[in-house]
């Protein structure tokens, strides 16, 4: 254990910092993705609408978010709108409005798929059974969807949190940053700190993840009826 | 059954958004100030509103760093904090990267630059910099039995350790081409290199070789500035002439203290070692005549 530089985490609160820095990750992915599936569902079934114009606006914005790196998306959102429109926006807004932009498009597109590989039957039968179209989609076409949903949104959630570590450029401080302010510390006294405090960072994001896709297979069980 | 199902996807939705919600209302409120217009805050503006933000490494040991309590540390940290005492002023330290040190200042995110930044004429255009508090430089390192003390030391055919897209790298090649250069791409690669014998001299920041020479027996740096004397200094939003200026009389009367000798004493002493204070340390923003 000493060789691997793990005890330079029970220095002082260097644990506390890491777990703190985690929570500035989670925080900031659980709020972006709650927004994320709300915003893209409604997204999702934009983009199924027959109207050109509005399927070629969501296609652009898709696009835009597909081409941009997040990074760069960071920086516009938090020096670029002081810069442009004198906005004071604090960095986990800034976060939160880029994680937010990037995962609805891709939440959209998500949605788009599932709804169009609802076969055509579905809709046919639900009409001939005389259900009115706000029933069709509540009672026949959504709950496919969402079934359909889980794991891909499961893929789109962790590349999401585990995303999160760019927002150390616009200056906030979250688990990985904390765990190179460590081993930057202690540079000196245990030069192979890197190894066994990034194996720690390794651990404490495979936990958060893990649980998400263990709730998914769950849900996809409970609701596969 | 479709019912509960919908019931139940509704009842997921809704608790995910109230989730959203609560979380979100954890978070610090943002502020949207109207005027566009003043990218910075001048000295009254932040002697006023009692907080001054300062930009600096929280990972640059022992410059900027931060301590196991979650304290900023080091060089830059040490002369940061004089600053709030100073000015009258709580700090709010910004951990800034390389990469984005002169972003901040464009936007006023932060006063203060102090992340151990270099002055050149480029970043000159776009930030003021203050008064320097730090000198920077190439050196040279060499094994202990062999000490290189010029560069007329190094034979024709002795090669010279560099790390590629380094100062040092640029300075040789453009000045002494022809000394024979053996270029790595990391440091550590470089290190064991240079370990091994495979050059007479390794040529790279003077910080660096001056750490490694103190860290590794047997080696000395016969060197310690080559080439044109880079320095470090504050940097502020261009433009804001009240914080400058405060700034400049502040390193000029705290070089009556020497105040940063006692500020390497305190902080890179055990990096450096006491026979570089001078070569490294800038009192009252003029260079020492005639250093040791």
């Amino acid at each position: 254990m000493q060789n691997m530089g793990i005890d330079v985490l029970f220095k002082g609160r260097n644990f506390l910092r890491l777990l703190g820095g985690l929570w500035v990750a989670v925080r900031i992915s659980l709020i972006s993705v709650a927004i994320s599936i709300v915003l893209g569902i409604l997204m999702g079934m934009l983009m199924t609408l027959k109207n050109r114009p509005v399927q070629i606006l969501c296609r652009i914005y898709l696009e835009i978010v597909r081409i941009m790196p997040q990074m760069v998306l960071l920086f516009i959102v938090y020096f670029g709108t002081t810069r442009v429109f004198g906005w004071n926006l604090s960095a986990e807004y800034a976060a939160i409005i880029v994680f937010s932009f990037w995962g609805t498009a891709e939440m959209g597109d998500l949605v788009r798929g599932s709804l169009i590989s609802i076969p055509k039957i579905q809709y046919e039968s639900a009409r001939a059974l005389g259900m009115k179209e706000g029933t069709l989609f509540r009672h026949v076409i959504l709950p496919q969807t969402v079934r359909r949903l889980i794991p891909l949104s499961i893929n789109l959630i962790t590349r999401m949190i585990k995303t999160t570590s760019l927002v150390m450029m616009i200056g906030m401080v979250e688990v990985l940053k904390v765990a190179q302010q460590i081993i930057e510390a202690n540079r000196k006294s245990s030069p192979n700190a890197a190894f066994g405090v990034f194996f720690v960072v390794f651990l404490l994001y495979f936990l958060i993840c893990w649980p998400v896709s263990r709730a998914a297979v769950y849900l996809e069980k409970r609701w596969a009826e | 059954m479709k019912n509960t199902l919908t019931g139940k996807i509704r009842t997921a939705a809704a608790g995910l958004g109230i989730a959203g919600l609560l979380l979100a209302g954890q978070i610090s409120a943002v502020s949207v100030s109207a005027d566009a217009g003043a990218a910075f805050r001048t000295l009254d503006e932040i002697k006023e509103s009692g907080t001054v933000n300062i930009g600096v490494f929280s990972d640059k040991s022992p410059f900027g760093y931060v301590d196991e309590y979650g304290e900023y540390q080091g060089y830059d940290v040490y002369f940061a904090n004089r600053i709030g005492e100073d000015l009258g002023v709580e700090i709010n330290y910004v951990s800034t990267e390389a990469a984005n040190r002169i972003e901040y200042l464009q936007t006023g995110k932060v006063d203060i630059i102090l992340a151990n930044f270099t002055v050149t004429e480029e970043r000159a255009e776009e930030v003021d910099f203050a008064l320097p508090y730090m000198n920077v430089a190439l050196g040279v390192v060499s094994p202990e039995d062999a000490v290189i003390e010029s560069l007329d030391d190094i034979g024709p055919d002795d090669q010279v350790i560099v790390i590629s897209g380094t100062t040092a790298e640029t300075y040789l090649v453009k000045n002494n081409p022809e000394i024979k250069l053996q270029k790595y791409d990391a440091y550590a690669e470089a290190k064991t290199a240079f370990e091994n014998g495979n050059g007479v001299a390794w040529a790279n920041d003077n910080t660096e070789v001056i750490a490694f020479s103190i860290e590794n027996e047997g080696y000395v740096v016969g060197i310690p500035s080559l080439g044109s004397q880079d320095t470090i200094a504050p940097a502020v939003t261009k433009g804001n002439e009240s914080l400058l200026n405060w700034l400049n009389d502040e390193i000029r009367s705290l070089g009556e203290e020497e105040f940063f000798h006692r500020d390497y004493e305190e902080t890179l002493l055990d990096t450096y070692g006491k026979d570089y204070e001078d070569t490294l340390v800038v009192e009252g923003g003029a260079a020492p005549e005639a250093a040791a």
